[in-house]
């Protein structure tokens, strides 16, 4: 029988979008310590369903730590106060009896508040479609390993790939920047032969949206870093910035 | 087909802007240092003052002057403009938060120790620069003796003191004796030095300089995109060990020492 505990929480409540929010306070009765973050909000939700209030609306998809939607600042720390792991993965044994929990949604004039602890992501989206890809002439299914690839870069790009887009980072920097998750999708394809084509038309086209979005710069604290639920590792960083100012000072490509 | 905006009008542009100015002052502060060092030595200021007299006319180190107090400017003025867009990023901030847990406190308040630096920049120049290029420091001669190389000083009124003046003379005995009217700075430092509230800004600001540093000459690298393995470990004991603790309190010793000892 695992142990059950008993906690109050603060939680950020607003309507939508315009309206202004609030911290209402509810109590989780009756939490045992194998439930996850999300399924102890659910059992809160149950509680307020049945007395007819407004359940608290928060992201969440897979639950399995790899879809990047569940989100959550809590206690002040993204994805809670474990390191490397995501809301959903979050389990309560790290909380005790009697625990005052505050949960708010990340805080990013990027990531506007829809409902409650949602927020809009796509100008993650958006910063993808401005040059995270690369364009390939469809046909034949290649061979598999035609395109010799040295095991230390494949998983280096592996790395870097592994971003699941959740947002951590943003809301872990005091300029809500999003540079870790710019510089992880540039730099998975400046490792590989397949992103050599737009390279440096990628790095520019993603940074120019980046600061469009109005995210704020790097100042190198390394809290992205420290609260990535994935590890993406700074060494991206300054490779964006290396391939951005290489773009700059010294190739010729525009953007399209 | 649309052109990528200029450099500079990114973020990651004025990073670079901050990051090479960074450098560039973290380069003065070694030279600054060297000279500095001759203020330990008691030789009643004659090397300190000839080297003063030097870096303020030589005209290459003059040109180089003029580019730093531009660097100090843009290093400021391009982090204020930082800083504003930083803070629009986030315009409701955390109920909540707990910094310490993921990050150094230095590296989340450079712009709280750059200010304590541009204050003390300020007392500093008044102190020393403004006084010397203005005329209101006290006025010495020394007179050296070339072959015994034996340097005796005397105070000047300032009726006796036109200009930086280099004369030679030969000494009863037939030795050539070389006679420098300068500005004596080096007892202009002596007696800034006396007000103890002066030495304790000059170790509060060392220290503040010191924090600075330790994140920001790591962090100017790192913006460059200069990070490997290779070189990674030389640039962190540069910034922590060098820039981050020796500068620091080698700076901060010379007014302690001149309190305590002079």
């Amino acid at each position: 029988m695992s142990e059950q505990m008993n906690l109050t929480l603060k939680v950020w409540r607003q309507k939508n979008k315009n309206e202004k929010g609030r911290f209402v306070t509810y109590q989780a009765k009756e939490i045992s310590e194998d439930m996850s973050f999300l399924e102890m909000l659910d059992v809160v939700n149950e509680e307020n369903t049945k007395k007819g209030e407004d359940p608290i609306y928060f992201d969440h998809d897979c639950r399995e730590g790899i879809c990047g939607m569940c989100s959550l600042v809590i206690n002040g720390r993204p994805h809670g106060p474990e390191y490397g792991t995501t809301t959903c993965q979050l389990h309560m044994r790290h909380f005790h009896d009697g625990q005052t929990i505050v949960i708010e949604p990340w805080r990013a004039a990027a990531f506007p508040v829809l409902k409650d602890l949602a927020v809009d992501r796509t100008a993650f989206e958006r910063i993808q479609q401005a040059g995270g890809y690369i364009n390939i002439n469809t046909g034949g299914v290649p061979d598999a390993n035609e395109i010799p690839i040295p095991k230390r870069i494949a998983d280096q790009a592996f790395e870097s790939a592994t971003c699941i887009g959740c947002g951590a980072c943003v809301a872990a920097c005091k300029n809500a920047s999003a540079a870790l998750f710019v510089s992880a999708k540039i730099a998975q394809f400046a490792h590989l032969p397949q992103g050599q084509t737009e390279r440096y038309e990628r790095a520019q086209a993603m940074v120019d949206q980046m600061d469009a979005e109005g995210f704020g710069s790097c100042t190198n604290t390394g809290a992205c870093e420290a609260e990535c639920p994935v590890g993406i590792k700074l060494d991206n960083i300054a490779l964006m910035n290396k391939e951005y100012f290489t773009a700059k000072l010294f190739r010729e490509e525009d953007i399209h | 087909m649309s052109k990528s905006k200029p450099l500079l009008s990114s973020t990651l542009g004025k990073k670079l802007i901050m990051s090479l100015t960074g450098i560039f002052l973290c380069l003065f502060l070694v030279v600054h240092l060297i000279g500095n060092l001759q203020l330990f030595k008691d030789d009643a200021g004659y090397a300190f003052n000839t080297y003063a007299h030097f870096m303020t006319n030589f005209t290459p180190i003059k040109i180089v002057s003029i580019l730093l107090y531009l660097t100090f400017v843009l290093h400021a003025v391009y982090a204020l403009v930082i800083t504003r867009k930083n803070k629009a990023a986030r315009p409701i901030g955390y109920n909540q938060s707990s910094g310490n847990a993921n990050s150094k406190w230095n590296s989340r308040n450079m712009g709280v120790l750059g200010t304590i630096i541009l204050i003390f920049l300020v007392t500093h120049m008044q102190n020393f620069w403004w006084k010397y290029h203005n005329d209101q420091v006290p006025y010495v001669q020394y007179e050296k003796n070339l072959d015994t190389q034996e340097v005796t000083s005397q105070a000047l009124s300032s009726d006796e003191f036109t200009n930086y003046l280099v004369t030679y003379k030969t000494a009863e005995n037939g030795d050539a004796i070389e006679v420098i009217k300068s500005q004596d700075l080096y007892q202009q430092v002596e007696y800034a030095f006396e007000n103890i509230g002066l030495v304790l800004l000059y170790v509060i600001a060392m220290a503040a300089l010191s924090f600075h540093l330790i994140h920001g000459f790591q962090s100017a690298f790192q913006t460059l995109g200069f990070k490997h393995r290779r070189y990674i470990g030389t640039i962190r004991f540069l910034g922590i060990w060098v820039f981050g603790v020796i500068i620091p309190i080698a700076f901060a010793a010379i007014p302690v020492y001149i309190y305590l000892v002079r």
